[in-house]
């Protein structure tokens, strides 16, 4: 990740000043680190590497406020995404401990190089359980591309209300991931 | 939803991002806390009636700065911890510097009186309650230090909730302090020192049930 760090934080900065453009370029950069970092930390889980990639990508947008430019953006990455597989073992290793244990020979079968991009977990069924106030304006905002302010009118929340809506639900969306794992 | 989908999902609509909002609120709620706290202290316990003479005397100035030292190391460690990836540098080897001084001086207190008057000069007449009530005053401070770390990003929960209980039992003794009639070193060094502990104590042990993200 050195050598990418400049342009990645510049990326990144731009992005947090308001230029959804350069903010993309730096998810879609960022993502194929990320998936090389946990590809190489997750040797023997290939299958959860497309989903902590998505979950990492979700938690560096929902704490992209507590990146300090004064810090090498690859430490803020790599503590987060760290933070993240942490999270994600122990989760796995409860979850074990509740059910079977991990068959070696069968987890090593399961290896399905190529469809390293599949993630398992659907994002998109899981954004249909958030409550109404963070779907409604997440669906408008972010997938059907309607400014603030048309979200507001069309579903008569205030412009403010749709931003929070779509805050929490992120956040909210993160939380579910944690707890359905 | 696939990796590009989920990427253009959180990138389309982004506006600009205040990153002094968060630290705005988390010093908004460390500020509520500390008039809680302080209400707390002034309601239940009451402040000192002589505190203006106190304030005359150096040992009520070095029981306030051992306070206010170990809230504000607490409270750079907080703010370090906060973030993902950020160091702790010397923050907490900074800690010893004031706990030392006060053992220090709680030693020469110790040696310079006479031996039946040692223990005295420890339990001073509020050893029982001293430790507890800290810990009580700091709470209000506790709450909202860990509300201001949620708004955060903190990945070293045990320790970062070990450093709001600093913040908090420093800050929470600085309050006591106005009600406390204490100021002997050796007190200071054994109850306010332990006081302070409980909400350290309390943080590392909640700190990753509260800050989990």
């Amino acid at each position: 990740m050195q050598t990418s760090e400049d342009r990645l934080r510049g990326l990144l900065l731009r992005g947090l000043a308001g230029d959804p453009v350069a903010y993309q370029a730096f998810l879609r950069d960022l993502a194929a680190h990320l998936r090389a970092f946990l590809r190489k930390r997750l040797a023997r889980l290939p299958d959860e590497v497309e989903d902590l990639v998505q979950e990492s990508l979700l938690a560096v947008h929902n704490q992209r406020h507590t990146y300090d430019p004064a810090q090498p953006l690859t430490a803020w990455v790599v503590a987060l995404a760290r933070y993240k597989l942490i999270d994600l073992l122990r989760r796995r290793s409860r979850q074990d401990l509740l059910h079977d244990p991990i068959d070696e020979d069968s987890d090593q079968l399961a290896v399905a190089d190529g469809e390293a991009e599949q993630a398992r977990r659907d994002l998109a069924k899981l954004l249909d359980t958030l409550p109404e106030r963070q779907r409604v304006p997440i669906v408008c905002v972010k997938l059907e591309g309607l400014t603030v302010a048309e979200t507001a009118q069309r579903t008569g929340m205030s412009e403010s209300a749709v931003k929070v809506g779509i805050h929490r639900g992120l956040k909210t969306l993160a939380a579910r991931i944690r707890s359905t794992t | 939803m696939k990796t590009d989908e989920l990427i253009s999902l959180l990138a389309s609509g982004e506006e600009a991002v205040d990153t002094r909002t968060p630290r705005r609120a988390g010093a908004l709620a460390l500020l509520a806390g500390l008039a809680v706290s302080l209400a707390v202290m002034a309601v239940a316990l009451g402040v000192r009636s002589n505190l203006a003479e106190e304030a005359h005397w150096p040992q009520f100035w070095t029981r306030e700065a051992f306070c206010a030292a170990l809230a504000g190391i607490g409270l750079v460690c907080v703010r370090r911890l906060s973030v993902p990836g950020a160091r702790l540098g010397l923050a907490p080897l900074a800690l010893a510097v004031p706990v030392a001084a006060m053992w220090l001086l709680a030693g020469a207190a110790l040696v310079e009186a006479e031996p039946a008057q040692r223990m005295a000069l420890v339990l001073g007449q509020t050893a029982r309650v001293c430790a507890l009530l800290i810990a009580v005053v700091a709470a209000p401070v506790f709450v909202a230090v860990i509300w201001a770390l949620r708004c955060f990003a903190p990945t070293r929960l045990r320790l970062a909730g070990a450093a709001a209980g600093l913040a908090a039992g420093g800050a929470g003794a600085l309050v006591y302090s106005l009600h406390c009639p204490e100021l002997a070193p050796p007190f200071l060094a054994v109850w306010y020192v332990l006081g302070m502990l409980i909400p350290v104590a309390v943080g590392a042990l909640l700190g990753p049930r509260l800050l989990r993200w």
